[in-house]
């Protein structure tokens, strides 16, 4: 009984380990956020004051309120791209028989392997060439070549699980491989596509390296990059206060999609045979 | 309503063929069956006639047309698969409706025909349900409504009873027999490994193994005038008792081969003897296994039942000339 008890105890706090793990650093940026002055260098573990001042300061940033939407349309953007090449390549990549498929599928698995830095400056030169360099087409282009390997690689395996007679009663009834693709497949593939869709949008949201390469005005800028150059009012502050705001305000948009498409992607997970 | 010719259909993937060379006259309005062991190529000779497959080499013809070149809705054929291939996330009315969506049927024309073809099969009070929310049965009924809809000139069945249990399958066999007499003369072409559901159904059967046609008949005349070893072990429930070496000597042929029900059972005298080793009795008729000294038991039908014990040695006798004689060729021999 004692033993069991202690069981249950043990799990317990390995939860609460975990979950103070994960959460604790966005609690503290939450907390440092809504603090001002020299409060900030105090070191609380409850909210002290609450004070909006940092969040006003950062929308009266200049560029900051276009940074956010350079993001959205960015993210927005590059899953949109990400999924259309991804669906239609998976169909291929799954039901089409062709000499080389699997070579193909290695050679895009592989391609993901790279690391950013390693192709920077190769792909810093294909931007300059199509004049995308500092607009924001250029970042679309490079997060969906860096985002389409994995979404295909997934949409892949989700797609040559579903039936094949599905698809065969479908060419009987008439259906191109576009209206298969988008009549018959997309419906029964949501969760995938949501799932990949949310991981690609996080990808690109959170983006850094490429997003600080590629631009070079405020005006083109994503969110971390402008966080990350965030100034005070002198070069030897560190506006810690409004970089909380900012990182908190970027935050907010994934939580919030997560939790919307919270079950779609339980059930994207969980998904078994889509028996007729 | 179609004529459907095939000439010379060959098949191969890679290196491998499947079909070797078949040549049929489907009538018009014909339910054709094609039968035989897995791997006869049986479904794939029916993939090459909806269009699915791509044939290697020979014609199609329906109604005197080539139609290798069309893809399947071009050829007017609709398909009721075996593991039914409901669209899951649309319901019974537009699984059955989607068909005649993509040739962009007027929405009246559609539910006309949908709403026909509910009835036809009962399902009616179903149209507005996932097909995950019917029964096996059901899902098979909207299959079958699904390819009625398309009004097609020839119906092809691929194993569409093999996932139903035993007792639905005779219903829905009932049901696929009645349709077809209802449908004005629709021409049907229907695979099953089961050669009940073949015999009980084709206006002619094709027997296939290995990829060639052994024989096509009616399932009279595969019964009674099998054209080879083959069918004649293949066709009937239970299997043709076959014997061989010395029995065969007898009736100087390599193999013969008889009916269950063409034996009798003598006081004395028999041609075979042995004691019986099971007997199942089916209530209207009874089956006798003996053990002649052949392979296999010997199996004796008896009308009602019997009260033979196991163990009985029984003499046994073929009724009139009923014994078939094939050759060393596996061909028939006359008598």
């Amino acid at each position: 009984m004692a033993w069991a008890y202690t069981k249950k105890t043990a799990f317990y706090l390995l939860v609460i380990v975990i979950v103070v793990e994960s959460v604790f650093p966005f609690y503290y940026a939450i907390l440092t956020s809504f603090k001002s002055g020299t409060s900030l260098f105090e070191v609380n573990y409850w909210p002290t004051m609450i004070s909006w001042d940092n969040y006003a300061a950062v929308f009266q940033n200049g560029s900051f309120p276009q940074n956010i939407w350079n993001s959205v349309v960015i993210s927005t953007l590059t899953v949109a791209l990400a999924l259309l090449f991804a669906v239609t390549a998976a169909y291929a990549l799954s039901r089409v028989r062709f000499r080389g498929r699997g070579l193909l599928l290695l050679t895009i698995l592989s391609v993901s392997m790279f690391p950013q830095i390693a192709v920077l400056a190769g792909l810093f030169e294909v931007i300059r060439t199509f004049g995308l360099f500092n607009t924001i087409w250029g970042l679309i282009f490079s997060y969906t070549i860096f985002t389409l390997p994995f979404t295909v690689w997934v949409l892949t395996t989700f797609m040559r699980d579903l039936p094949l007679e599905i698809e065969e009663a479908a060419i009987v009834d008439g259906a191109t491989p576009w209206v298969i693709i988008t009549r018959v497949f997309m419906p029964l593939m949501w969760p995938a596509l949501v799932t990949t869709g949310l991981l690609a949008f996080i990808a690109a949201w959170n983006e850094f390296l490429f997003a600080l390469t590629f631009t070079s005005s405020n005006s083109t800028r994503t969110v971390p990059v402008a966080i990350a150059l965030l100034s005070g009012a002198s070069q030897f502050e560190i506006p810690w206060g409004t970089i909380m705001a900012a990182s908190v305000i970027v935050t907010v948009p994934l939580i919030v999609l997560v939790l919307i498409f919270q079950k779609k992607i339980v059930s994207g997970l969980t998904a078994g045979g889509v028996k007729g | 309503m179609a004529e459907v010719e095939l000439k010379d259909i060959r098949k191969s993937f890679g290196a491998v063929d499947v079909i070797k060379g078949v040549s049929l006259d489907i009538k018009s309005g014909e339910f054709m069956v094609f039968v035989g062991p897995s791997g006869c190529g049986k479904s794939t000779l029916l993939r090459l006639i909806a269009g699915l497959e791509d044939i290697t080499s020979g014609t199609l013809e329906f109604d005197h047309q080539v139609v290798n070149g069309l893809s399947p809705s071009k050829r007017g054929i609709a398909m009721v698969f075996q593991s039914y291939a409901l669209y899951p996330h649309m319901n019974v009315f537009d699984n059955m409706a989607f068909g005649m969506q993509l040739a962009k049927s007027s929405k009246d024309q559609i539910k006309k025909r949908v709403e026909a073809a509910a009835e036809l099969l009962q399902i009616t009070p179903y149209l507005d349900r996932l097909p995950k929310q019917l029964s096996g049965g059901q899902r098979q009924r909207v299959a079958i409504g699904r390819a009625i809809v398309r009004d097609p000139k020839v119906f092809l069945f691929d194993e569409p009873l093999s996932n139903l249990d035993a007792a639905l399958r005779v219903a829905t066999r009932l049901e696929i027999a009645k349709l077809h007499h209802s449908m004005n003369n629709v021409t049907m072409v229907y695979v099953t490994h089961d050669q009940v559901e073949a015999m009980t159904l084709a206006d002619r059967i094709c027997v296939l193994r290995d990829g060639l046609i052994e024989q096509v008949g009616t399932p009279l005349e595969l019964y009674e005038h099998p054209q080879s070893l083959f069918v004649a072990g293949f066709i009937g429930s239970p299997k043709m008792n076959l014997l061989n070496g010395a029995f065969a000597d007898k009736f100087r042929a390599t193999t013969i081969g008889i009916r269950s029900e063409h034996i009798e059972i003598k006081d004395k005298d028999g041609v075979w003897s042995g004691p019986v080793l099971h007997a199942e009795m089916l209530g209207s008729d009874s089956y006798i296994y003996v053990d002649v000294g052949s392979e296999e038991p010997m199996i004796v039908r008896q009308n009602g039942t019997t009260n033979r014990q196991l163990g009985d040695v029984v003499q046994l006798a073929p009724i009139g000339d009923a014994v078939h004689r094939f050759d060393a060729n596996g061909q028939p021999m006359a008598h």
